[in-house]
């Protein structure tokens, strides 16, 4: 059972800009409040106004189950890879390696007020695009298995 | 011989090896089925190698500090901090490296064994998943010297535990287990929480060994005291707050029961080092010694007697894990009421220590040995009603054997390991308050007549023509069996060196605050 | 009374809270209650790092250098997390559970007996 057709209309414009803002809010996360669960449940929060607008059946067709599970065990491994990566270089576990260092986000914090260089602070945004990619994957699972129904079996 | 990476890293390894596979695990089952048996299988020997590795150089070499983060593992103390730890560490010393025995011995032999009695069902991506999970919070649970870190891995454990019990749902019933469970264990970490924030609020710090430096009872202090022995004790599955321990033992698959029971340990060697080691001899130790010591004569006597009644084995069992737990509670607190007292310590203290201590192992080698043969007769027979089996001892041969080792040892009977911590635990507390001694002995002569019953409504008796198809338990789970039995009676037969080597290190790590407090704050 | 009206409030939800779980019959009701309790614990974190003066912990662009403590801040974060999997599982639970009794009421869920 669908939303009227204003609501769907409304859903599909937002969607993009929802998705959007979560991705800022994850990519920003060592300048910006904000961080990989933040921005993954945003992200989320996209997904689930999707499923609201249009019926559960359409929308479990458009999603295939198995890019969600892909999603989460890409975002879990990611993650543990990049403490782990570290080691292969003979640093300590979860140091962090890529600081300072002048390669992918190695540039040094600049001192004092600045507007916020993205390219800085070493891991740390890749761990948050791990956790990101995975909250997202796995809270959109969530919704997806909870709102398939009470009385029957889902999904 | 051992590459100088795993020399200095195996502390760490130990978690990360089991997250790793724990994450790789849905992505080669979705290839392979018998893939992921091997991978499970590789990565559950990897991780019980790093782990007793890990414990053999902290029992050679002292404690073990491992900085996260930092430019090398041990700078405990960065040099602009002001002389504080401000990293996430982990500290092994020789009752963590104790508790890394157990898991790794457990860890391999119910992995081993869940090859082969969970073969047949559905779903099993998650199930090894949240498998490895249990595992490694378990060994970060008794690894790391930081207070939050405990919190969260005591939060994965609950976790995973709860969605393990409810695995298979039959009819709903182990899913009403599991709820239960995870009621109670949520509430347990919430006040954790609350203790995390009385601490922090009160010391700026998370480190252990840094509250322990800078512990001042306060009454605030005295409140987060009890709470943690409170959540704690909840998670160990002590009287009064037993009542998820025979549903959720009961219910769950039976090598995840084995597993279970570990965990509970894990809870209780969190307990002993918050007492001993954060609090140390700034509480009153007479009293609180004394709460430990009611506590587990209520959970030895309450469990004993629960379990005399029950027609389900697998919750004969656990209401017998309550009951053991009530020992180990028996003996450590005898220790802790002594504590600061030079000359009781000496005369019967560290015995009663040791004998509880010894009994954590011995307890996790038999009960894990009598769940895995209660599941071996459930996956061949197909109920769980003493009443409907019978004459099993027929076809199943081997589980009859091993089943009755497991039983002796329980029971306390020498030459099997039951006996020997059972008997330190007596003359230790008989010297103390002779009442709490003939308690217990009444109580081990409870579980044996508890024992002999189920033993022989299960296997003694003549052939039923209902049970004529059973036969012997498959190959894994008798050598998985077979692992823990050999352990029971090798540490009935050695206890004098089990005891000398492993235990004692263990009871005065305990005893002795400052060597952690040292091992992080390098001397003062 | 204003200066200590976080701690006031911690202990009011946390009143609230406990008095959910433990008296209300309805499964979903006792996980709300589970809810409400560990917002009362997050808020006494939060409150414990709390510096009157202070900003935001962020150090770029920052007018003052006098923060609030960002480590309560982190602790919150994970401890928001657990909780989010802890209704997550919950929830499920009870989904499951209704399917198989029919009732979320939990004195008629007691299959397992002593």
């Amino acid at each position: 059972m669908q939303m009227s057709k204003i609501v769907r209309l409304s859903a599909d414009i937002m969607y993009p800009f929802v998705v959007i803002f979560g991705l800022y809010v994850i990519m920003h996360g060592h300048i910006t409040p904000g961080g990989g669960f933040q921005g993954g449940a945003v992200v989320a929060t996209g997904a689930a106004l999707v499923i609201v607008a249009y019926a559960l059946h359409d929308v479990k067709a458009m999603i295939p189950k198995v890019l969600l599970y892909l999603q989460e065990s890409m975002g879990l491994l990611l993650f543990i890879g990049a403490g782990l990566a570290g080691m292969l270089l003979a640093f300590p576990f979860f140091f962090n390696w890529l600081a300072n260092s002048g390669s992918l986000f190695g540039m040094p914090v600049p001192f004092g007020p600045n507007p916020g260089e993205l390219n800085t602070a070493g891991f740390l945004p890749i761990m948050n695009i791990a956790v990101g990619i995975e909250v997202w994957g796995g809270l959109t699972l969530i919704l997806l298995y909870m709102l398939s129904g009470v009385g029957k079996e889902g999904y | 011989m051992i590459s100088p990476f795993i020399w200095n890293n195996a502390v760490v390894l130990t978690v990360a090896v089991p997250l790793l596979a724990a994450f790789l695990c849905p992505l080669i089952g979705m290839f392979t089925e018998t893939g992921r048996k091997a991978w499970v299988l590789a990565a559950a020997a990897i991780t019980s190698a790093l782990a007793l590795f890990t414990a053999w150089k902290v029992y050679t070499y002292g404690t073990w500090v491992y900085v996260f983060g930092a430019s090398v593992p041990n700078l405990t103390v960065p040099a602009d901090s002001g002389g504080i730890p401000v990293r996430i560490m982990f500290e092994v010393d020789a009752m963590s490296a104790l508790m890394l025995v157990i898991v790794a011995i457990l860890g391999f032999v119910v992995i081993l064994y869940s090859t082969m009695a969970d073969d047949k069902r559905s779903g099993k991506a998650g199930y090894y998943t949240l498998f490895l999970l249990l595992i490694a919070s378990i060994i970060g649970m008794v690894s790391t010297g930081d207070l939050f870190n405990f919190f969260v891995f005591f939060e994965i454990s609950g976790l995973a535990s709860a969605g393990l019990i409810a695995y298979r749902v039959e009819k709903g019933r182990a899913v009403e287990a599991g709820l239960k469970y995870f009621l109670v264990s949520t509430l347990a970490g919430i006040f954790m929480l609350f203790v995390i924030a009385i601490l922090y609020g009160q010391y700026n710090a998370l480190n252990i060994a840094m509250i322990a430096e800078r512990m001042q009872y306060t009454s605030l202090d005295k409140l987060a005291l009890v709470l943690i022995i409170g959540a704690l004790a909840t998670k160990a599955g002590s009287v009064p707050m037993h009542f998820w321990t025979p549903d959720a033992y009961g219910l769950a698959p039976s090598a995840v029961t084995a597993l279970l029971v570990v965990a509970s340990q894990a809870s209780l060697y969190g307990l002993f080092r918050m007492t001993f080691t954060m609090y140390n001899l700034t509480l009153n130790a007479v009293t609180v010694g004394w709460i430990l010591i009611i506590l587990g004569v209520l959970s030895m006597f309450v469990g004993v007697t629960m379990a005399i009644p029950q027609k389900d084995v697998k919750r004969l069992m656990a209401y017998h894990a309550i009951s053991q737990t009530g020992y180990m509670l028996l003996g450590v607190g005898t220790g802790l009421a002594v504590l600061g007292n030079v000359a009781m310590m000496d005369a019967f203290g560290q015995m009663a220590m040791e004998g509880g201590i010894f009994h954590i192992i011995n307890h996790a080698l038999y009960k894990g040995l009598l769940f895995l043969t209660a599941g071996a007769i459930i996956y061949r027979v197909g109920t769980r009603d003493m009443n409907k089996m019978g004459g099993l001892g027929h076809k199943m041969k081997w589980t009859m054997v091993f089943f009755m080792i497991g039983a002796l040892a329980i029971a306390g009977i020498p030459p099997f390991n039951g006996f020997a911590s059972k008997l330190m635990i007596y003359e230790s507390v008989y010297l103390f308050n002779p009442v709490l001694a003939i308690i217990a002995m009444v109580v081990s002569i409870l579980t044996l007549a508890s024992f002999v019953k189920v033993f022989h409504s299960i296997f003694m008796g003549p052939q039923l023509p209902e049970y004529e198809h059973v036969e012997e338990a498959p190959r894994p789970m008798l050598w998985a069996m077979g692992i823990l039995a050999v352990l029971v009676i090798l540490f009935g037969i050695f206890p004098q060196h089990v005891v000398n080597y492993l235990i004692t290190p263990a009871a005065n790590a305990l005893i002795d605050q400052s060597g952690y407090i040292t091992a992080v704050l390098g001397g003062v | 009374m204003f200066a200590n009206l976080p701690y006031y409030t911690v202990v009011a939800l946390t009143i609230i809270g406990f008095a959910t779980v433990l008296l209300k019959r309805n499964l979903v009701k006792m996980t709300m209650g589970l809810n409400i309790l560990t917002a009362a614990v997050n808020l006494l974190i939060i409150v414990l790092g709390f510096r009157a003066g202070g900003i935001a912990p962020i150090y770029t662009m920052a007018p003052q250098t006098e923060m609030v403590l960002p480590t309560p801040q982190a602790l919150v974060l994970t401890s928001i997390v657990i909780g989010v999997a802890t209704t997550a599982l919950l929830l499920s639970f009870t989904m499951v559970i209704y399917r198989k009794y029919g009732t979320t009421n939990v004195d008629e869920i007691r299959e397992l007996r002593e």
